[in-house]
């Protein structure tokens, strides 16, 4: 083992080479999750491919041809793209402020013919990347010195307060999370750390003013559900009822009466977990919990095997924003916290989220192929 | 191992610290999911279980079809009709539903109002709830659309039910109507048809008097529905109980008679066979169509209806309360032969008027009668005689002869809004008025006029009861689905067989003997002669002016100052079998239209031999309806 290892992290790899390496395994994982989703979108279609299963079944295709093609550009391309793209993105967020679509009351897309590209959903990833580049230039005592600090925070904040600007509260989320995530991993100071977070706990009063009347409303809403339970509150009352009404084990595949008669809001997107866990009850929950669980084990493992700093902050950057979704997706099917738009990765309905997702396995998956590579401090020279 | 260089062998060992508390926060949240999946699928599980079942199973109600109204030989005046109407499903339509409602149109002519009803309807419903948008087609129409489907995408011919009265106007003050449920309708009544939609309930007459068993008793189907109300299929079904048949007394033939020889008057009759008490006509003009209120009236039409000075809304037979003016005399003369006042051989001298203290009371006739017996008074109407007989009578004698003919009381008829009339006594205006009583009054009402008040049924039983010489009671309901009401069996009269003979002789004479007041317009057909009292109901005070001058012809006066014109009657004089009743409001002229109708109306009945016809009344009856008379 260590023998090969010293060889091959002296000469580049091959194409071919490069595809042994990649984590079969891992890409069968995330196949039976999104088989998940097609059996939930089909079922609440009434036993129908149409109108989301099939489009579904075809974007997830188009996400593994992806998810292989970025497995194989070399991380330090990755590296050496990490700040253009970064510039691009929050240029293109700045830019749906100006000719966005409005969704959903929402300012998220820009048309470029017949694409529909949404900005906030490349953030996720370019910021990652952009992240581990500049932790990767610096040492780890390096990290908390305030000159340093201040340019990630930066980095985060800015299109984090664009997109909530939008307004897309569940993605400005996601971002201060993982921007965050990345700094504490890259050793941020427990004495940064500690009054970071009684600060926030602080300032919660204060965010509140700044919150839209609609994300005031579901805040409020999931406080007191029964106030509203046929407005406001229906979408989680009836989120709860689909869950619980699945028991043990479930109503069986094609046969949950509260997301295939309309009972449930948004089913196909960011509910459609509620579906599955009316259909196959707490075992299908357990087994779709451990599936992610495996997911994310072999996103630990990888960084963890990674012999560069911004492979394994990329990794783990990747890793972290899955977990985030499924935390968030999860904790709000469940009336845990306010509802926020956040669909559950691979198994929700919807473009986008499934793409980003796929491209951040893919570089999950060439830190993981790339994983002897060395990478050098600065990336000038590679690009 | 990965490769390190010194520096980043510190990154490293950093990294991994602190991607295991990671790893451990992220095994915390994971927990935090499987308990509250834990929670809610199994600890909570019955409590959600049920509150899904809830969601899916909706119970609706079905509406069970109307009940018939039929006449005493099974003739519909109220059935459900087959109602051909079209129906679009919004969501079904290809293109635009205003472009189906138009290519409808262009097969059925659609009413401007109903387009816009159609339009709003659609833009206020869900997208699969049919809407209406044509309705009461003929089968041509209807079949004209039916052809025409295959290219009518989201276009549902249906058949629905809907109330309809054959007849229209002329059974609309006995039968009543049927209209939407009003708030007031669900104060006492909390019977879950009444929140279905377009249900209707009955708001006047029969319709209303017997609506709860007329209405039936609803099914109720148990239907999957989505969160939108959409039915997903049906699971179960009772069938809802239709309503039950109602049986009436009337006869139709005979009552279009009634109303056709009513005409446009403002006038009310009433047809009783005068052994048993069974109305077989009543109608009061003018009327009004009852199929109207069903479909929802305009405001036009009904503005129409309650401003009209004819008041085509009020059921003038039961409600009208009239002065009974002459008629009043059958009552006077009764009482004073069994009073022996009016024994064989007694008579009064007219003079044209009697003097009591220091008042005259005139008698119709300037001139005066001259000597007038029982018989020549009642034929004349000689208001003189009365006076005297009544002085002689006294008050009380009136009275009590008077509640024995039926008056003053409420007969009990089955349909709502009937009005008791007044028969004034000594205690009655201490009671009312808190002064004593006056025997000028007694005068007064010798002739019926003053406190005297009648309605037109109230004088039809009358003159049955003078009739039959049996205290008839009218019924006009014979059953209601299986329960059956059998006529009351009238007690005995409160009259000796000879005054009843006394009262007919002069009711005879009035009829069929030259210078009666009715003799113009008898019957002439040998076998069906009858027998009447006319009678004038005073609408105005005269003045004593207007006495000096002479009184003022009828005819010259504007028509609502006119004086009530009444007639009652019965047919034929021997053994009689009808009685009838009749006023036309403000009619009091010279050809005595009241006569006339009377008249055509008792020679149809015994031509058609109404009472003795099969009737065709179910066969099996059990029980009897309960009704206000107990």
């Amino acid at each position: 083992m260590a023998s090969s290892f010293a060889v091959s992290a002296r000469r580049p790899l091959t194409t071919g080479e490069k595809l042994l390496e990649i984590n079969w395994g891992f890409l069968l994982l995330i196949t039976l999750i999104a088989s998940a989703g097609f059996a939930m979108l089909y079922s609440i279609a009434g036993s129908s491919f149409s109108p989301w299963a099939g489009p579904q079944m075809l974007r997830f295709g188009i996400g593994l041809a992806l998810l292989i093609v970025v497995a194989m550009v070399d991380i330090r391309v990755w590296m050496g793209l990490a700040y253009p793209a970064y510039g691009v993105a929050l240029l293109l967020l700045v830019a749906v402020e100006s000719i966005g679509h409005v969704g959903l009351g929402a300012q998220r897309w820009i048309a470029l013919g017949p694409l529909q590209i949404q900005p906030s959903e490349m953030m996720k990833i370019t910021l990652v990347l952009a992240l581990a580049r500049y932790l990767h230039g610096i040492g780890v005592e390096e990290v908390s010195k305030p000159s340093k600090l201040l340019i990630p925070l930066a980095m985060i904040a800015a299109p984090a307060a664009l997109v909530l600007h939008q307004p897309n509260l569940g993605t400005a989320i996601i971002l201060v999370l993982d921007g965050c995530a990345l700094l504490f991993l890259a050793g941020l100071s427990w004495w940064w750390i500690t009054p970071t977070i009684g600060g926030a706990a602080a300032a919660v009063p204060v965010i509140w003013q700044f919150l839209h009347d609609y994300q005031k409303q579901r805040v409020m809403t999931f406080l007191n559900p029964q106030d509203d339970a046929l407005g406001a509150g229906w979408n989680i009352t009836q989120a709860k009822i689909a869950i619980g009404s699945g028991g043990f084990t479930g109503k069986g595949f094609l046969e949950g009466t509260q997301s295939r008669l309309n009972f449930l809001p948004e089913k196909q997107t960011d509910f459609i977990v509620t579906a599955f866990a009316e259909e196959f009850g707490f075992l299908g929950c357990m087994v779709l919990l451990a599936l992610f669980a495996t997911v994310i084990f072999y996103g630990i493992r990888i960084a963890m095997t990674s012999h560069s700093q911004f492979g394994r902050l990329v990794a783990m950057g990747v890793t972290l924003n899955f977990f985030f979704y499924i935390m968030i997706n999860g904790l709000m099917v469940m009336g845990l916290i306010p509802v926020v738009g956040i669909p559950m990765p691979l198994v929700s309905y919807g473009g986008s989220a499934m793409l980003t997702v796929m491209f951040g396995f893919g570089l999950l998956m060439s830190v993981h192929v790339h994983r002897r590579t060395e990478v050098p401090q600065r990336a000038s020279g590679i690009i | 191992m990965p490769l390190f260089d010194r520096k980043d062998k510190s990154r490293y060992a950093t990294f991994s610290r602190r991607t295991l508390i990671s790893a451990g926060a992220m095994t915390g949240i994971f927990s935090v999911l499987a308990g509250r999946l834990y929670q809610l699928q199994i600890l909570d599980f019955d409590e959600f279980m049920t509150q899904a079942e809830d969601n899916r199973i909706s119970e609706r109600l079905v509406t069970p079809p109307r009940g018939r109204i039929v006449d005493r030989f099974g003739v519909e005046l109220a059935n459900d009709r087959r109602n051909y109407r079209v129906l679009l499903v919004p969501e079904q339509v290809q293109g635009s539903a205003i472009a189906s409602v138009d290519a409808v149109s262009r097969l059925v002519p659609i009413s401007p109002t109903q387009r816009e009803k159609t339009l709003r309807d659609i833009s206020e419903n869900r997208s699969f709830t049919p809407i209406v948008v044509v309705e009461n087609l003929s089968w041509d129409d209807f079949a004209r659309i039916n052809l025409h489907l295959p290219y009518l995408p989201g276009i549902q011919p249906d058949v629905g039910e809907t109330r309809a009265y054959p007849f229209g106007a002329s059974f609309a003050h006995v039968l009543g109507y049927v209209a939407s449920v009003g708030p007031d309708d669900k104060k006492d009544d909390k019977d879950p048809l009444l929140d279905q939609p377009g249900f209707r309930i009955g708001k006047r007459g029969i319709e209303k008097a017997f609506d709860k068993q007329i209405r039936g008793r609803p099914g109720v189907t148990r239907v999957e529905v989505n969160a939108h109300g959409r039915i997903i299929r049906e699971l179960s079904r009772d069938a809802a109980t239709p309503g039950e048949d109602v049986h009436l007394t009337l006869d139709s033939a005979l009552q279009n008679k009634v109303s056709e020889c009513l005409g446009s008057e403002s006038a009310a009759c009433v047809v009783m066979d005068a052994v048993t008490g069974d109305v077989l006509a009543l109608e009061s003009s003018p009327g009004f169509d009852p199929n109207l209120f069903n479909i929802g009236i305009s405001t036009t039409k009904w503005r129409a209806l309650t401003t009209n000075d004819h008041s085509p809304l009020m059921n003038k037979a039961l409600a009208g309360a009239y002065p009974p003016g002459s008629t009043f005399k059958s009552v006077i003369a009764a009482a004073a032969v069994d009073a022996g006042i009016a024994v064989p051989g007694f008579t009064v001298f007219c003079s044209g008027s009697l003097t009591l203290g220091n008042h005259n009371f005139h008698c119709w006739k300037r001139g005066g009668h001259g000597t007038m017996d029982l018989r020549g008074a009642i034929k004349n109407s000689c208001d003189v005689y009365f006076y005297e007989t009544a002085r002689r009578l006294g008050i009380d004698r009136i009275e009590k002869a008077a509640h024995a003919f039926g008056f003053g009381a409420a007969t009990g008829i089955e349909v709502p809004g009937e009005r008791s009339g007044a028969i004034p006594g000594r205690a009655w205006k201490l009671r009312r008025f808190g002064v004593p009583w006056q025997q000028g009054e007694t005068l007064v009402t010798a002739i019926g006029q003053g406190y005297v008040l009648t309605t037109p049924l109230q004088l039809c039983t009358m003159t049955a009861r003078i009739a039959s010489g049996k205290a008839v009671l009218p019924r006009i309901v014979h059953s209601v689905g299986a329960e059956h009401q059998p006529p009351v069996p009238a007690g005995p009269l409160e009259f000796s067989a000879a005054a009843l003979d006394a009262v007919r002789g002069g009711m005879d004479a009035t009829a069929n003997e030259p210078g009666g007041t009715a003799y113009a317009w008898r019957i002439t057909e040998p076998g069906f002669e009858m027998a009447g009292k006319t009678g004038t109901a005073q609408v105005r005070v005269i003045t004593r002016d207007e006495r000096a001058r002479g009184v003022v012809k009828n005819e010259h006066l504007p028509w609502k100052l006119r004086d009530h014109a009444l007639f009652v009657a019965y047919a034929p004089v021997l053994n009689p079998r009808y009685a009838c009743a009749v006023i036309v409001e403000h009619g009091a002229v010279a050809a005595h239209p009241q006569v006339q109708m009377a008249r055509d109306i008792l020679l149809f009945a015994q031509q058609r031999d109404v009472a003795n016809r099969p009737t065709a009344y179910p066969a099996t009856s059990a029980g009897a309806i309960v009704t206000k008379r107990g």
